[in-house]
């Protein structure tokens, strides 16, 4: 039961074949079994996961129809969870207890979904591997010596291990779609203020956007359902009418023109990874699309302008954790100074103190235009590219990263790990909706394939993916996970 | 050598919404610390601010007021530093794109012309919090509640002459403020501060001279008394041949210096830019149009009604006009009494030496427009003389019945039944026979004597019209 999608789940719960009590029950027994391997979870909330999954039973006794109740998820630690410990893999928030939930939280909630827990990331989202993480890092279900991905690495292996049947996760240059795509899952990143902000623990706040880690594009389509739509708590999220993102899911391919950027598909790109993507595209070439060859002339300044609007706004966000009113403060401050110094250097990471200082150095005063401005206009050109490009197809199609997960403690140095971000950073620059849906095995390791859509065309988006899945079935592939608990 | 000083003033204005700029928490003044400050103020991981429309439409009717450009497109951005009342570690301000821009006010010198003073810009920023020294041993305490109020600061063009001038433009501005209703603007509660930049030059020397930066200004009168020591110091410094060096320098009223607040000068780097938790400020005309709608009479508008209508003079009328509460309260006794001299009188220096006299607003006065009306009426028509009405409105004070109750219960009528005024004459002239002699001797200037004596026997309360012309008939 527990490695079905959560729309088969929901038929389950729906016709009494199972009960939310049970299911939760489940899940929790193979976290209790599983998680000490994959480290996929910061906190499990066992006993409030049981009381919520009764509740969900009375509900739905007394006739409530919720569209995920019942159904256990599993949140990144970076979702402020109220009364729950929230850590965004940090030390420096080690001791923090979120006394308010998310929006992203509280629409889960009342959408009837169990809080199975809270997973592992890298600090405040800063990273691609998960080896960031104050609380170890998480494993890949597939191979346990290799990383899961990141920034949310512990979604996307509980996601893939069935440690929970849904997670949700956050993207800022790729952090939903890298790790879907490590950990052979669907991760969707939604259009910049499709989903509110609030409550979410920012790491670079005109880049992060929460979506949905799940088993299919459908059930990303029933989760962005839940989580989409303007909130008055978030100055930056849009008001759009509301949208059924599962209408559209069969609606045919027939004409669908997709775009394969030639900027992706150069000697660079792993030969077996280009391979398994023109496999894929042909699929849906099958299933009625047609494809062309599109120009991204600006793709290759994606990266350094990310490295720099993303540090920025980072090095001004972090600055509340100062030791001052919550969160880690160090042992016997003797002055302010002292206090800021030490609760800042012994609270916060590596990768997170070199990003401050890479953001503090951006926008100082002598700096900032040769940086933060030039960065900013980079930032235009790129989403340029994007808008001419979607004048010519509806979808824009390549692999999610250049390499299969990669092995744990691999890569020392940071421009490297920073370029396992190459195909998914420019989205977050442009703002645009994409998504990673699996298509095949590189050395036995899950290969991702990106799709992407214009602004607000989450159900084009949803409707490729969905479409790809009925005739492939790399999305219902499981790791063995037994057996690498051996390992 | 002749200095001429160049006098620049930066204030800061609390705007006197229900909420602050970018939270829901109140912002009454004088609350137990930290009671007004939710998870956003206490910068809590994940919070986001929302902007306070009402404070955006507060600073456009301020724009409005002073004839500035209104930014279409404004934008907020984050000015960085490290401090345990900035809870954020940033504060929310505009930089290159503020709401108002360039406007103007102009203000009354000691020779009655008009000057006028630029105002540079005004940008909407939040307060940050308290930080407590005292009663903590050692440590300090951090109090939230002011932390995210909205503020906008009023920065002006290096226009002011003199310390006069800075507090002439201070006025006005805080008349203007209170006329628009958007700040409290009490300067000893912090509504209303004011840093003054300050530097001296050379009588004909167009370039700036260096100037210092004053902080902790908290009244009118000690904004004229910092810049006047402020300018006396950098005088005797480059009479002495030293230089004035660029620093902040706060005032200590109790000293009446000011002094240097850092011993050397650290160069902040704010590292400023656009606030990306927020949208700009789109301010379309509709909404310019519908503020310009509900601007009120503002105080030169006023003042000249005033003139007009009233045939005050310009020197009363721009007294009246300085507080929004005592042209009301003017306008109100002028039309109750049908006489706007008489109330013009009566409020500015009767009224005005009460207030000053027991440290009382305006709204705290026992006399209210009405009552003091009443009182000008029953001069009018005679029930009592000025003289008396004096000790009448002394008597309001403890007393709150009607005009016409007090003149009654205490007897202080106006006596002109002229067989009464005849016996008091009579009287008079009796006691005084030298004086009356006189007087019959052509001395006709002893009238006044003799008048007084009537007067002083009547306790005030016969006609002295009607006493003298008895008096003159009977001698």
């Amino acid at each position: 039961m527990i490695k079905k999608t959560v729309t088969e789940l929901c038929a389950a719960l729906a016709s009494g074949e199972t009960t939310s009590e049970a299911l939760t029950r489940a899940y929790l027994d193979r976290i209790a079994e599983h998680n000490g391997a994959l480290n996929a979870y910061i906190t499990v909330c066992e006993d409030s996961a049981m009381a919520q999954a009764r509740e969900a039973d009375a509900q739905r006794a007394a006739g409530s129809t919720a569209p995920l109740l019942g159904i256990p998820i599993a949140h990144k630690d970076l979702f402020c969870t109220q009364g729950v410990l929230t850590t965004s893999g940090s030390k420096i928030l080690h001791n923090f207890v979120s006394p308010y939930d998310a929006t992203v939280v509280e629409r889960m909630q009342a959408a009837g979904a169990v809080m199975l827990g809270k997973t592992n990331m890298d600090e405040f989202a800063m990273g691609s591997s998960n080896e960031s993480s104050y609380y170890g890092a998480a494993r890949n279900p597939w191979d346990l010596k290799k990383v899961p991905g990141g920034s949310s690495g512990g979604s996307a292996a509980a996601v893939a291990a069935d440690l929970c049947a849904m997670a949700t996760g956050t993207d800022t240059g790729g952090s939903i779609r890298q790790p879907a795509a490590f950990c052979g899952v669907t991760g969707l990143k939604p259009s910049y203020g499709r989903v509110s902000r609030w409550g979410m623990i920012a790491y670079a706040s005109s880049l992060d956007q929460a979506g949905p880690l799940c088993k299919s594009a459908e059930d990303a389509a029933l989760l962005l359902n839940v989580m989409a739509g303007v909130d008055n708590k978030d100055s930056t999220s849009i008001d759009l009418p509301a949208e059924d993102f599962s209408a559209k899911l069969n609606d045919s391919l027939d004409g669908l023109r997709v775009g394969l950027p030639k900027q992706y598909f150069t000697s660079e790109l792993n030969p077996s990874i280009a391979a398994i993507i023109k496999t894929a595209v042909g699929e849906l070439e099958a299933l009625g699309a047609t494809v062309v060859e599109i120009d991204l002339p600006n793709s290759e300044l994606a990266l350094s302008a990310y490295y720099v609007i993303a540090p920025a706004e980072a090095s001004t966000n972090l600055s509340r954790f100062d030791g001052v009113r919550y969160g880690y403060r160090c042992e016997g401050p003797k002055d302010l100074e002292d206090l800021y110094k030490r609760s800042r250097s012994e609270g916060f990471g590596e990768e997170v103190k070199r990003r401050i200082m890479i953001g503090t150095y951006a926008l100082s005063a002598g700096f900032y235009d040769a940086y933060y401005r030039k960065a900013q206009k980079i930032r235009r050109l790129v989403k340029d590219d994007y808008a001419r490009a979607f004048e010519q197809v509806d979808v824009i199609i390549g692999p999610t990263t250049p390499s299969p997960a990669f092995g744990l403690a691999s890569i020392k140095d940071s421009v490297t790990m920073y370029l396992e971000d190459i195909y998914t950073i420019a989205l977050n620059l442009a703002g645009l909706p994409g998504m990673s849906v699996p298509a095949g095995y590189v050395d036995g390791l899950p290969i991702g394939m990106q799709i992407v859509a214009s602004d607000f065309a989450e159900a084009k988006l949803l409707n490729v993916a969905h479409q790809f899945q009925r005739v492939t079935d790399w999305h219902t592939h499981k790791p063995a996970l037994t057996a690498n608990k051996e390992a | 050598m002749e200095f001429e000083t160049v006098i620049g003033l930066e204030v800061h204005c609390q705007l006197a919404t229900e909420s602050k700029l970018f939270s829901g928490s109140a912002t009454q003044f004088g609350a137990e610390p930290n009671t007004q400050a939710n998870i956003f103020d206490l910068a809590l991981p994940g919070t986001l601010p929302v902007l306070n429309e009402k404070a955006v439409a507060m600073a456009v009717k301020f724009g409005l007021a002073i004839g500035a450009e209104i930014g279409k497109h404004s934008v907020f951005d984050r000015k960085n530093y490290f401090y345990p009342d900035l809870p954020k570690g940033y504060q929310v301000s505009q930089l290159d794109y503020p709401t108002v821009g360039k406007g103007t006010l102009s203000i009354t010198l000691d020779d009655g012309s008009e000057k006028i003073i630029g105002v540079t810009r005004a940008h909407m920023e939040e307060d940050a919090g308290k930080s407590l020294h005292e009663d903590y041993q050692g440590m300090s305490g951090i109090d939230l509640n002011r932390a995210g109020t909205p503020l906008l600061e009023i920065v002006s063009e290096p226009d002011l002459r003199s310390a006069k001038e800075a507090v002439a433009y201070l006025k006005k501005l805080h008349s203007i403020i209170r006329y628009l209703d958007i700040s409290d603007a009490i300067m000893a509660q912090g509504s209303f501060r004011c840093d003054a930049n300050v530097s001296i030059r050379p009588v004909g020397q167009t370039e700036f001279g260096t100037r210092t930066e004053i902080k902790n200004i908290n009244s009118f009168k000690f904004v004229e008394k910092a810049i006047n020591y402020e300018v006396r110091r950098q005088q005797e410094l480059i009479e002495d041949g030293g230089r004035v060096v660029q620093e902040t320098r706060l005032y200590d009223a109790d000293k009446d210096e000011t002094r240097s607040m850092r011993s050397k000068e650290v160069a902040n780097d704010y590292r400023y830019f656009p606030e990306p938790d927020l949208l700009p400020i789109v301010i379309d005309d509709e909404f310019i149009e519908a503020i310009r709608a509900q601007l009120p009479e503002l105080p030169d508008a006023r003042a000249a009604r005033f003139v007009g209508d009233f045939g005050l003079s310009d020197y009363d009328a721009g007294v009246l006009v300085a507080s929004r509460e005592m042209a009301d309260f003017f306008e109100t006794v002028a039309q109750r009494s049908g006489d706007a001299k008489l109330a013009a009188n009566w409020v500015s220096q009767d009224l005005q030496a009460l207030l000053n006299k027991n440290n009382w607003e305006l709204s705290e006065s026992p006399i209210q427009a009405e009552r003091l009306a009443d009182l000008i009426l029953r001069i009018k028509d005679d029930t009592v003389s000025g003289k008396i009405a004096k000790t009448v409105f002394e008597a309001m004070l403890s007393d709150e019945s009607s005009v016409d109750a007090i003149i009654e219960a205490k007897g202080l009528k106006q006596v002109t039944d002229s067989g009464a005024l005849e016996g008091l004459v009579d009287q008079v002239i009796a006691d005084n026979p030298d004086q009356a002699q006189q007087y019959r001797d052509g001395k006709v200037q002893v009238i006044g004597f003799l008048v007084g004596q009537c007067m002083k026997l009547s306790q005030g309360k016969a006609n002295p019209a009607q006493i003298n012309e008895i008096l003159r008939n009977k001698l």
